[in-house]
């Protein structure tokens, strides 16, 4: 009951983000600004796990395919496909759920405790359009960058993880990396980011704009909202995987 | 002018404000008193517009709040200016940022016709050489003098203080006081303060209301406070015995 009443919640917030804009510059500030604290800031860490996790995922296969009749092409192969599947998309959003995602809630929850939401108000702001819209624009628009740098750095930490450990030979691995490219998978996992994206600039907004009491409930607000993040994008993954791949 | 008539508002099942009625003229600094939890905030920030009155109504200059179009509650929104309890001064933003927020929102002013005005609201409440602070750098004293700036920055005819000087030194608390009255006099606002303070209630009180359980218990100025002899009042007031003997001393008189 509480759920549908929340979910019912969350679709009217959508309805007040999704105005037009009261004033062109300080909206087109806000977005920049966001752009820079929910992208620019994780893209070191989306490069430094993307890179590693592509290196354990290359030496994993590489252990487990002991067998000489199997193509030694196929680490790359594999690395690739996982990278590009889900690694890149689905693991990593889950990550910036995490960090993002406690950082919207306790942002906006931390301004309506302090009423600092109440204090746009007053001045003739829509509070919702003005705090949520250039988070959605920001994120939908930055993280498939994101999701890209992830597959690339993925599938390159593979290799460099083959150098390193002399397990495969990189140039197996560049064979196996050229092998059966197919451009659609690309492309749907950057449609499985771009909703993403969405989840994770606007469920949490949702829990931080609603919050009430003081700074022990941002707290209990950030970590509800991120395990709510998690979860719907991990359901909707499943349903857009069945609709875009099968 | 802003008129307030039998304003009822309730949250769930509490109801905070009962039945309020309220005139509060240009050029005077009115003051709001009664104890914490008393409704003080929340009969501001229905004023203002924050809270819908579930019944009651407002009225800025004659006209209701009610019967205003849009575009006439965004002119109205214009002439508002609000310090809030907390001060409420955007974290990510700078001193001058913060200060300027209105003018971006309100004018079409260009960034160096803002700036001056900026400036000049912020030499106005004493703040130098901390236009690019941000707010966590500043003491709750400073915080509280942006907050102002910010309020009057786009010249209100109506200005809302909720407990401007609560947690600030007996003298700094007067000077905010005496600013507020300044600005109040200087450009003929309507000013609304909420307090605890008794020192700003005989500073500053040409006109009090004392709230008491949702009510409007009594009336007055702050010569009446003195010869009051509504309970309700006197041991709210005279609840510390500094002030028990003021008040003797001046009733000797
Ligand atoms: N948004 C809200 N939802 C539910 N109850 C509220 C809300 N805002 C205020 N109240 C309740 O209304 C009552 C009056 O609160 P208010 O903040 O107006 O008191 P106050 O007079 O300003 O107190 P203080 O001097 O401590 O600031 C309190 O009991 C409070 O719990
Ligand atoms: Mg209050």
């Amino acid at each position: 009951m509480n759920y549908i009443k929340s979910i019912g919640a969350y679709t009217i917030m959508l309805k007040s983000v999704f105005k037009k804009p009261q004033k062109r510059k300080i909206f087109w500030e806000a977005v920049f600004r966001e752009i820079d604290d929910l992208g620019v800031k994780s893209i070191g860490i989306v490069a430094f796990i993307s890179f590693f996790i592509g290196g354990v995922v290359a030496i994993q296969t590489a252990l487990n395919l002991e067998d000489p009749i199997i193509p030694k092409d196929l680490i790359g192969f594999a690395t690739k496909r996982s990278m590009i599947l889900e690694f890149s998309s689905t693991f990593v959003m889950v990550i910036l759920a995490g960090k993002v995602g406690s950082y919207i809630t306790s942002s906006i929850g931390t301004m309506r405790v302090t009423e600092q939401i109440d204090a746009l108000e007053v001045m003739g702001i829509n509070s919702l359009n003005y705090l949520v819209l250039p988070k959605i624009l920001a994120t939908v628009f930055f993280y498939p960058f994101l999701v890209l740098l992830a597959m690339f750095l993925g599938i390159f930490g593979g290799w460099v993880a083959g150098i390193a450990t002399d397990l495969f030979k990189p140039g197996d691995y560049i064979a196996g990396i050229q092998l059966d490219f197919e451009p659609y998978l690309v492309a749907y996992s950057l449609i499985k980011s771009v909703v993403f994206a969405f989840l994770i600039a606007t469920i949490p907004s949702y829990f931080g704009y609603y919050v009430k009491g003081g700074s022990l409930e941002v707290g209990r607000a950030s970590t509800k909202a991120v395990v709510w993040t998690i979860v719907v994008i991990i359901f909707s993954n499943y349903f857009l995987t069945q609709m875009l791949l099968s | 002018m802003l008129e307030v008539k039998g304003i009822y508002k309730s949250f769930g099942e509490a109801s905070v404000l009962k039945g309020i009625d309220a005139t509060f003229e240009p050029g005077k600094t009115s003051l709001i008193i009664g104890q914490s939890g008393s409704g003080k905030t929340v009969f501001l920030k229905t004023l203002l517009g924050l809270h819908i009155p579930d019944k009651g109504t407002i009225s800025y200059d004659g006209q209701t709040t009610e019967s205003m179009t849009i575009e006439e509650k965004r002119q109205l929104k214009q002439d508002l200016g609000m310090v809030f309890q907390g001060s409420a001064l955007f974290d990510s933003l700078t001193v001058e940022e913060n200060v300027m927020f209105p003018l971006k929102m309100f004018t079409n002013q260009s960034k160096s016709e803002m700036l001056d005005r900026v400036d000049f609201v912020l030499k106005r409440v004493n703040l130098k050489d901390s236009n690019h602070k941000f707010p966590a750098e500043l003491s709750g004293g400073m915080q509280k003098r942006v907050a102002i700036a910010r309020a009057i920055v786009t010249n209100p005819k109506y200005l809302f203080c909720d407990e401007p000087n609560s947690g600030l030194d007996p003298r700094t608390s007067i000077v905010i006081d005496n600013l507020i009255q300044e600005i109040t006099d200087e450009y003929q606002i309507t000013t609304v303060i909420n307090t605890h303070d008794m020192n700003s209630v005989m500073e500053i009180g040409e006109k009090i209301i004392f709230l008491k359980d949702g009510l409007k218990e009594w009336e007055g100025t702050s010569n009446d406070i003195f010869k009051t002899d509504n309970e309700a009042v006197v041991s709210f007031v005279y609840s510390s015995n500094l002030f028990k003997k003021v008040r003797k001393v001046y009733l000797e008189e």
